[in-house]
């Protein structure tokens, strides 16, 4: 199966994705994204996001050549800290907020099934 | 009756009268208004009589403040807004929170907000949407609408939001108050819970240019805590505030007026250029061709850095936790997890910055805003060489009703004049401007270059000074 997310975003004219998403596509991110979607949802998205996407494509008749990208707003290169120990925060505020907990540690479900 | 905060009140109303009086108010206008999630009685009122007892605090001895629910205070809960964190209490504060405390704030409570600060009519909220106190059938704006609405109706005596692409100003513009949006890394972001991490800044929600003036005094500076807060030395706001400037140079884009606009909000800009001609200052045509592309870089960098900061909600260390069925593994985990803890709005921005991100289409969207970015802010620059601040609307439409704008993309549109700021990082402020033909406010904007807070707010005091919207109040 081709990769869903290998389509043209942009057409000739620079305009649009003016066609609708896929909708394998729409499926697709949701999973990237860890988003589990009813079907309802994933067609609303769909059209949702072919409409903002179409409003973006804006920027593709932008000419952007030789332009720096600008991640940032300030241009800061990396900051050091000085290495000295400090108290780190307790066990119990670091767990306090923990869905699920087993003695000190968090609780998860079983990541190696059967078959694993 | 508290009915505007002053900085430093002095002996004139003691700490815990003040608040006792806010908690009133609160008590007696939040069940309507929806703005506080959650109010802070008992650790505001002792808080207040150890001042009086003490005599101690600084510049903010005494006052009442109404937090955004996306910064961390070790008192009560920080939710976002959000199923995910319903229950999560931060076991650290934001440094402004801190900070705040030291100057001798009182925390009041916590306000509503679009869930993740996503929104622009704090209609996306969890626990409901909050309502103008202008006109309770309307929105107070978003995301920082529960803070706009606490200030319009004197629930705090200051309230803090965040802005990443217009969140304080243009609930400010609607609510008829004044929001600051410092300059990117004026403020340290450590305790603000990350949307768009080069976007996010923290700033005041205030009834006047002083008390606004007064809190960022506070609040501003660099923080171990936060690397991408700035070292740049913090001036004083205070002392220049009330002397004029000299020779300002008043910038009008011209794509700031359009027809676009609701006909109040060019009446209000219009208006506002007399106000400062009248001052003596020399107003500038300026042209800012790239201010319609705001919205479509926008949309793509804020969602993009959204996707990555939300990835941290997996329903593993905090947040909401699904429960899973028979035969489901981590994977459902997850999915499961963050399909029931966000609302639609968070799912939507996440989506968008997920495909916005993936394999294929970086270059053409990603990479591409992030170009055209550095465009904005040339012309910003460019702009900034010819006139000291920009003014134009905060808002192309004074507050729409509840329920008026379904469709996300005209809610998205609503961001025109106050994302730039955030993507070229410079500083802007809203000010009660007008009023509509209907008696909703209406806010103008400023904005001045990178860390230039100092001229941004002595030119909004000005024009604060020589008119009276400001002093307009609902009737609640």
């Amino acid at each position: 199966m081709s990769d869903p997310l290998m389509n043209e975003p942009f057409n000739e004219h620079g305009s649009a994705a003016a066609e609708s998403l896929a909708i394998g596509t729409v499926r697709h991110v949701a999973k990237l994204a860890r988003l589990r979607l009813s079907d309802q949802e994933t067609e609303r998205y769909r059209g949702q996001l072919t409409s903002i996407l179409g409003h973006i494509s804006k920027l593709s008749a932008v000419d952007v050549a030789g332009v720096e990208p600008m991640a940032h707003p300030l241009a800061m290169t990396n900051r050091f800290g000085a290495d000295e120990p400090a108290a780190a925060m307790s066990l119990d505020a670091l767990l306090m907020n923990a869905p699920a907990v087993e003695g000190r540690l968090l609780a998860v479900p079983k990541v190696l099934g059967e078959g694993s | 009756m508290p009915t505007s905060a002053r900085v430093s009140p002095a002996a004139d109303v003691a700490a815990r009268a003040r608040t006792e009086a806010v908690l009133a108010r609160i008590e007696r206008f939040n069940p309507q208004l929806n703005a506080l999630n959650e109010v802070l009685a008992d650790d505001a009122l002792e808080r207040a009589a150890q001042i009086d007892r003490d005599r101690s605090g600084g510049l903010l001895a005494g006052l009442t403040i109404a937090v955004k629910d996306n910064i961390a205070t070790t008192e009560g809960h920080t939710t976002c807004s959000s199923m995910m964190l319903k229950n999560y209490r931060s076991p650290f504060e934001a440094t402004i929170i801190t900070k705040l405390r030291d100057a001798g704030a009182v925390f009041i409570g916590k306000t509503n907000l679009d869930e993740f600060a996503m929104g622009s009519s704090t209609e996306n909220s969890a626990f409901g949407a909050v309502r103008n106190p202008w006109d309770p059938s309307r929105v107070p704006g978003g995301s920082s609408g529960g803070s706009a609405a606490a200030m319009a109706a004197d629930l705090c005596d200051i309230a803090l939001g965040s802005d990443t692409g217009g969140s304080i100003r243009q609930p400010a513009s609607l609510c008829g108050v004044v929001g600051l949006k410092p300059t990117y890394g004026r403020v340290s972001r450590y305790g603000l819970v990350a949307f768009g991490s080069s976007l996010d800044q923290i700033g005041p929600i205030t009834r006047s240019v002083r008390d606004a003036a007064a809190v960022l005094q506070v609040i501003a500076g660099v923080d171990a805590h936060d690397s991408t807060s700035a070292d740049v030395p913090v001036p004083s706001y205070l002392e220049s505030l009330d002397e004029p400037i000299a020779g300002l140079r008043v910038g009008v884009p011209r794509e700031y007026v359009s027809e676009a606009n609701d006909p109040s909000v060019n009446a209000a800009i219009l208006a506002a250029i007399e106000v400062y001609r009248g001052l003596g200052a020399t107003i500038v045509d300026i042209d800012l061709p790239l201010t319609d592309l705001g919205i479509s870089t926008y949309y793509v960098i804020a969602p993009a850095e959204a996707s990555s900061n939300l990835a941290r909600y997996d329903g593993i260390r905090y947040g909401h936790r699904a429960t899973l069925a028979p035969g489901e593994d981590l994977f459902d985990l997850y999915a499961k997890s963050r399909a029931e803890g966000f609302g639609p709005e968070v799912k939507r921005r996440i989506m968008i910055g997920t495909y916005v991100l993936s394999s294929g289409y970086y270059d053409a969207y990603y990479k591409r805003a992030l170009q055209v970015r550095r465009l904005i802010k040339d012309e910003f620059d460019r702009a900034f060489e010819h006139c000291d601040v920009l003014l134009g609307p905060t808002s192309p439409t004074p507050a729409f009703e509840i329920g008026g704008k379904s469709d996300p993309l005209s809610m998205y549109l609503c961001d025109v004049y106050t994302v730039n700021t955030n993507i070229a990082g410079i500083c802007g402020i809203s000010l009660p401007g007008g009023m509509s033909a209907s008696s909703l406010p209406i806010g103008i904007q400023l904005q001045a270059k990178a860390f230039a807070e100092t001229t941004l707010l002595r030119a909004a005091r000005m024009f604060e000074s020589a008119t009276e919207w400001h002093t307009l109040r609902p009737s609640l």
